[in-house]
């Protein structure tokens, strides 16, 4: 199955789908030196981000929250993508500074967590590969 | 998003590394929030300046931008830092976030960004006339310059701040455009609000219920007939941080009020709900307060010279932060404000406050007349506080 969203930053990567029907705060909400989640009573408490593609509605939260995904890329410990239902201002620019393919407008609800997601965020396109 | 021919160069790496990066962040918002074009700024304020929230990774995005050739184009200012700049050991910061803090402001500063270091440019030198399109990243400085000033921005974050400064362009959409000017939502006000302490809990009482119905609304505000400089700044940071309002329309005080008439679809805020809001802001009993802190935001001249009239030829019990900018430190070091209040042995924080210095977990309980600090003090530095009048913050510390 393949989907066709939105380019929001260029660059390809395929890896396991992490997957959240909650809206991520990066700031205070991902530990930068761990790649964990820690926000309390998130869905993805305790689960690390790092390697996956990262697929929640929206971010939310502090706009320092991009300089948590460029720290967190430089910890090597980012996401290899972010896909998004509707990508906001915080995501965004996080994705830019740190060079994260990011692609949104895509139905989130149809991507079944743990599964392989193919992400091409020059072509704006997400594929679950069989 | 059709872009300029300059604008074209910019976003090609024409003009260097630096600048190119700002325009992917620009043209990429632009894209996202449906922009047409770009429009010149003339003003820019920058936020994420205290190394606690930049961190390691942070300065070095910032150093990248100013080895790459980025250079501001336009007046731009700093957020508050984490400790002051001049005087950070009096404060007990650690010397190694001195050091990393000191090479944050070094790689604005080879921008050519203007390091005042201060949540309120408007009150010296970046002050926006009315209409002026400008890039402020600090909630509260926007709310005041879209409300009070009259000029046009966005809640800009650190990078995309940063971004417009380097280009002197922002993608022209929500507040740069007059029809999101308009507000949607009548808010009749039916207490009597007079103190700093009493404007925030009125915007944390609006800026709940704004919250609460879902809505991102630019409300209209009946019912305040009377407001200084400091109550509307202390109003800005409380209802932007509640509710997240970068824009307000107050009929007989902000200048774009008059354009509209009061929007049908209405709420009030009774005079119960103002004294609630203030009593969820006091938690901690008198006994408990061991810091005391005046300046969020930072505090103007008239308010450095009421609290030397307070303190004159008394002690301080408590550590008591003054905080404040650098330009009005100065007038206050050439009025002698600054001798009396040191004399005290309370201590002015220039450059930094209360909310972003890195004190997390180091006073039990915080006495302040600003519902801002009140909420980063639970929610950051794991303090209760005291929300109280002004003058008894000062009698606070002295007690």
């Amino acid at each position: 199955m393949k989907f066709q969203g939105r380019k929001i930053y260029q660059g390809q990567a395929e890896a396991e789908a992490l997957v959240t029907t909650m809206g991520i705060s990066f700031y205070g909400g991902v530990d930068p030196d761990t790649g964990m989640v820690v926000e309390r009573g998130h869905e993805l408490e305790g689960q690390s981000v790092s390697g996956k593609v990262l697929v929640f509605p929206s971010g939310k939260g502090s706009t320092v929250g991009s300089y948590t995904l460029y720290r967190l890329k430089h910890n090597g410990l980012a996401p290899s993508a972010i896909v998004n239902a509707e990508c906001e201002t915080i995501t965004a620019v996080g994705c830019i500074i740190s060079e994260i393919p990011c692609v949104d407008q895509v139905p989130i609800g149809e991507i079944a967590n743990g599964v392989c997601l193919r992400v091409d965020g020059e072509l704006g396109t997400v594929e679950i590969a069989e | 998003m059709k872009l300029s021919s300059e604008e074209r160069a910019m976003l090609d790496g024409t003009h260097s590394k630096a600048v190119q990066k700002a325009m992917e962040i620009l043209n990429t918002l632009g894209t996202i929030y449906g922009a047409e074009k770009m429009i010149p700024v003339v003003s820019v304020q920058i936020a994420g300046v205290s190394y606690a929230n930049l961190g390691e990774a942070g300065l070095q995005f910032l150093s990248e931008m100013a080895d790459g050739g980025g250079k501001a184009r336009v007046l731009t200012t700093l957020n508050p830092a984490g400790m002051d700049i001049e005087n950070w050991q009096a404060l007990g910061i650690d010397p190694e976030f001195a050091a990393n803090q000191e090479r944050v402001i070094d790689a604005f500063a080879r921008m050519g960004v203007v390091t005042t270091c201060s949540c309120t440019p408007y009150l010296f030198g970046n002050v926006p006339h009315f209409g002026e399109h400008i890039a402020w990243a600090e909630s509260s400085a926007v709310c005041y310059a879209n409300s009070v000033l009259g000029a046009r921005t966005n809640r800009e974050g650190g990078p995309s701040a940063l971004a417009a400064a380097l280009t002197g362009r922002t993608p022209a959409y929500g507040f740069h455009l007059h029809e999101s000017r308009a507000p949607k939502v009548t808010v009749v006000v039916e207490a009597d609000v007079n103190e700093n302490h009493e404007f925030g809990a009125l915007g944390k009482a609006i800026g709940q219920k704004l919250e609460a119905g879902g809505k991102k609304a630019v409300p209209y505000i009946q019912g305040v007939s009377n407001a200084s400089v400091e109550n509307l700044k202390s109003f800005c940071a409380s209802i932007a941080t509640y509710g997240g309002t970068a824009l307000f329309h107050m009929p007989g005080i902000t200048p774009e009020a008059e354009r509209y008439a009061p929007p049908p679809e209405s709420f009030s805020i009774s005079q119960a709900e103002v004294e609630a809001a203030l009593d969820e802001m006091n938690d901690a009993e008198e006994s408990e307060v061991d810091f005391v802190s005046l300046g969020c935001p930072h505090l103007s001249i008239k308010e450095i010279a009421r609290i030397a009239e307070l303190l004159e030829g008394k002690q301080v019990k408590k550590e008591f932060w003054i905080t404040t900018a650098r330009p009005t430190k100065h007038i206050s070091d050439r009025m002698g404000y600054t001798a009396v209040i040191e004399a005290s042995g309370a201590k002015f924080a220039t450059d930094t406050c209360c909310v972003v210095a890195p004190i997390s977990g180091r006073f039990n309980a915080l006495a302040t007349d600003s519902a801002k600090a009140c909420y980063y003090a639970y929610a950051k530095n794991k303090f209760k506080t005291r929300l109280l009048p002004f003058d008894e913050v000062v009698g606070e510390a002295l007690r």
